[in-house]
């Protein structure tokens, strides 16, 4: 059976992955995540690691540098910053600091060196990635506080997330020494605790639901923690429950439809209502499948849910706010230590 | 509001001169299945065809007879004409491909070679190059009227394009032997300039990744520099091949922005590099059926009493109605942006795609395109 709403096991994570099927919107939850946890005077970053810029585009402003900036204020003076985090750009900032290239660093980009070293050893793309996020986490001011209260990671779609997660096997491809190693050790830890979560975002459809629950078991045993389900893009059933099963079987009454509108004045010909039975069908199709998708849910899995409605209009900065408010409402962002 | 061309399908399938048809666009749009309903459509008008699915989901390769991956074309018994279908075995077409052009007692050396293994099995271009590879195969057969080729599930479409440039500078052999022999490169051109820093940079590579790895991809360039010359020949025949005018791109988008982006990236990169663009397939829409305006059907739904399925069939009407606007806005923006693409709208089909009379009915709405059908016409104007 799955409960509702944002544990306390939840609210006490630090690093929230948000992963998904493609097109189930990830990048969008993520957001609105990152937006819920900043609610209340809190700051959040949030983390993209694709190269996909999905994150300026959803907030609409110029691409993300390498760099933390500040892109929306959460609702009761909250802020969150945002970072897309690229392994090349990573790649040089770790050679920076241990081995001084210089000028020479941006040359050995220009060739495709920096992106052949990371091809070379899959694994190290993934190490740099997340051990720029683990350093995100654990940054601290002077006074020992965190610098953010969440860190929201937009990360790889499912079908890839658990092998991205997975930095003991990624350190396999890697020299068993040296500093990268020691820095891929702490991010293991941080992976592997309490404090990171890893949220799923479906559809109510097969395929989705599918690879959600496939994930979630891939994520338990590679020892991860699966956060909520987040059920995204619901949609409106108007359909009373005991006619969905009828219609979607195409057994709707047309003469009833015909003669309920005709009372409200509403005369329509034959040819229009007939077009309305087909949309009520497929309206009741539609429902019927969701009910199953959701019982496969419900059967396969005891994760907390959390449900976002769809955007009929599509999601732009103010539909943002809207999810936010949603997600606070079931309870996101609640008994986040400060 | 601009609005696209529409697209007939039918004549381009029907075209002899169509030879291969390439499915392209994000992930999750509905690639495989568009490519597989074009190659029954084409098969059961006549051409003998063959369909290059890659990962397709487990009904779908089930209605094509796909158990498991295949590598060779199948018959599809159940198909009313001459239609054979396979999915991608991206390591066993690398394999062969390294027996094909390896020096003889070379082949077994570089495919044992742990770095192989990685590459074969899971460099992120090697699905796409492994693709145009096959399509290369299957075009060299002369076997088939028409080949319809669906593209891996990359976050971009572009990837198709770039991953087999990228995975040929890959294994060219420069930067291994940069890696491994920094010194003796260190004299020339390029290197002079980043010579001391690309030492540095190949003392910290080796201290990152260890020394076995990059022992392992040294050996492995070697053994397979010999052959480095056909892979590229193979390559630069099938990005001919892509660009010839028998070939058409198909680019697949759902009726959302993302895909819709995408969709656009390709086609400027389409006709960047002169490559012929069939049309776009809008796949999975909603047009309202019923031509009743969304603000009419709501305000007689507040009023209603007493009829509650005519009240829900008025709510879910105006829902349809808005979601068919919101469809056509995006297109519209598309088609502004890129007039002349022809657009073929394929209305969703319920149900998930299970056996072949799905399919069928996926390329019946997609031919439909070109002849509207009888429902109401004042719909589509109701922007």
């Amino acid at each position: 059976m799955t409960t509702t709403g944002w544990p306390d096991q939840l609210a006490q994570a630090r690093l929230h992955v948000v992963t998904g099927k493609g097109g189930t919107g990830k990048t969008t939850v993520a957001a609105a995540l990152a937006l819920a946890l900043a609610t209340g005077g809190k700051r959040t970053l949030l983390v993209e690691v694709e190269g996909r810029q999905g994150i300026a585009q959803l907030f609409d402003t110029a691409p993300l540098p390498y760099e933390e900036r500040r892109i929306a204020v959460a609702p009761g003076g909250g802020e969150v910053r945002a970072l897309a985090i690229d392994p090349e750009a990573a790649l040089l900032e770790y050679f920076e600091l241990f081995y001084r290239l210089g000028m020479a660093g941006r040359t050995l980009r220009k060739m495709g060196a920096i992106e052949f070293a990371t091809t070379l050893a899959p694994g190290l793309r993934d190490v740099l990635l997340t051990g720029k996020v683990k350093e995100c986490v654990t940054r601290r001011h002077k006074d020992g506080t965190p610098v953010y209260d969440a860190v929201v990671l937009d990360a790889p779609p499912t079908g890839r997330v658990v092998s991205f997660l997975d930095v003991t096997k990624a350190m396999a491809d890697l020299a068993k020494v040296g500093p990268i190693h020691t820095q891929a050790e702490g991010v293991v830890r941080l992976l592997h605790s309490p404090l990171t979560a890893v949220h799923l975002v479906t559809l109510l459809e097969d395929l989705p639901v599918t690879e959600t629950l496939e994930a979630v078991e891939q994520l338990r045993e590679a020892d991860l923690r699966p956060g909520a389900v987040v059920v995204n893009q619901v949609r409106p059933q108007w359909l009373p429950d005991r006619s969905v099963t009828a219609a979607a079987n195409g057994r709707v009454d047309a003469e009833r439809i015909r003669a309920g509108l005709a009372s409200a004045g509403l005369d329509l010909p034959p040819d229009v209502i007939d077009g309305l039975v087909a949309e009520t069908v497929d309206h009741a199709v539609r429902i019927h499948a969701e009910s199953l998708a959701l019982a496969r849910l419900d059967e396969g899995t005891d994760l907390p849910r959390l449900e976002l409605p769809t955007l009929i209009d599509g999601v732009d900065l103010g539909s943002l706010y809207e999810l936010t408010e949603e997600l606070v409402a079931q309870g996101v962002g609640a008994g986040v230590p400060v | 509001m601009r609005t696209a061309p529409d697209w007939d399908v039918d004549a381009l399938i029907d075209d002899p001169a169509t030879r291969v048809i390439v499915c392209c666009g994000s992930g999750g749009v509905g690639k495989t299945t568009t490519s597989a309903a074009l190659a029954i459509r084409a098969a059961e008008r006549g051409r003998r065809t063959v369909v290059l699915t890659i990962d397709p989901a487990k009904r779908l390769a089930q209605a094509l007879g796909l158990q498991a991956l295949t590598n060779e074309p199948g018959l599809v018994a159940d198909a009313d004409g001459d239609l054979h279908a396979m999915m991608l075995d991206m390591r066993r077409t690398f394999d062969e491909m390294v027996e094909t052009h390896a020096e003889p007692g070379r082949a077994e050396t570089i495919i044992a070679n742990p770095f192989y293994q990685t590459i074969s099995s899971s460099f992120s271009g090697t699905q796409e190059y492994m693709a145009m590879e096959k399509l290369g195969q299957l075009a060299a057969t002369g076997e088939w009227d028409l080949i319809v080729v669906d593209t891996p599930p990359s976050r971009s479409a572009l990837d198709f394009l770039d991953a087999p440039q990228r995975m040929s500078t890959f294994l060219d052999g420069r930067m291994i032997r940069l890696l491994s022999a920094p010194a003796r490169a260190g004299g020339r051109g390029l290197m002079k300039i980043v010579g001391a820093g690309f030492s540095l940079f190949a003392k910290a590579v080796s201290t990152i990744l260890g020394g076995q790895l990059l022992a392992d991809a040294s050996a492995f360039v070697q053994a397979f520099d010999t052959m480095f010359g056909g892979f590229r020949e193979r390559a630069e025949a099938t990005y001919a091949l892509l660009r010839s005018p028998g070939t058409a791109f198909v680019v697949v988008a759902a009726p959302e922005p993302d895909a819709l982006r995408e969709a656009a990236y390709f086609v400027e990169r389409l006709t960047a590099e002169s490559m012929p663009l069939a049309g776009l397939v809008l796949n999975r829409t909603h047009p309202a059926r019923a031509d009743l305006s969304a603000a009419r059907a709501r305000d007689v739904a507040d009023g209603l009493r007493g009829a509650p399925l005519a009240t829900a069939v008025l709510r879910l009407h105006a829902d349809r109605v808005d979601l068919a606007e919101r469809e056509e806005r995006l297109l519209a923006r598309f088609a502004h942006a890129h007039p002349g693409v022809a657009v073929a709208r394929v209305p969703v089909v319920a149900a998930e795609i299970s056996d072949l009379d799905g399919l069928r009915e996926v390329g019946a709405r997609l031919a439909a395109a070109a002849t509207p059908p009888p429902a109401p016409t004042s719909l589509r104007t109701a922007q």
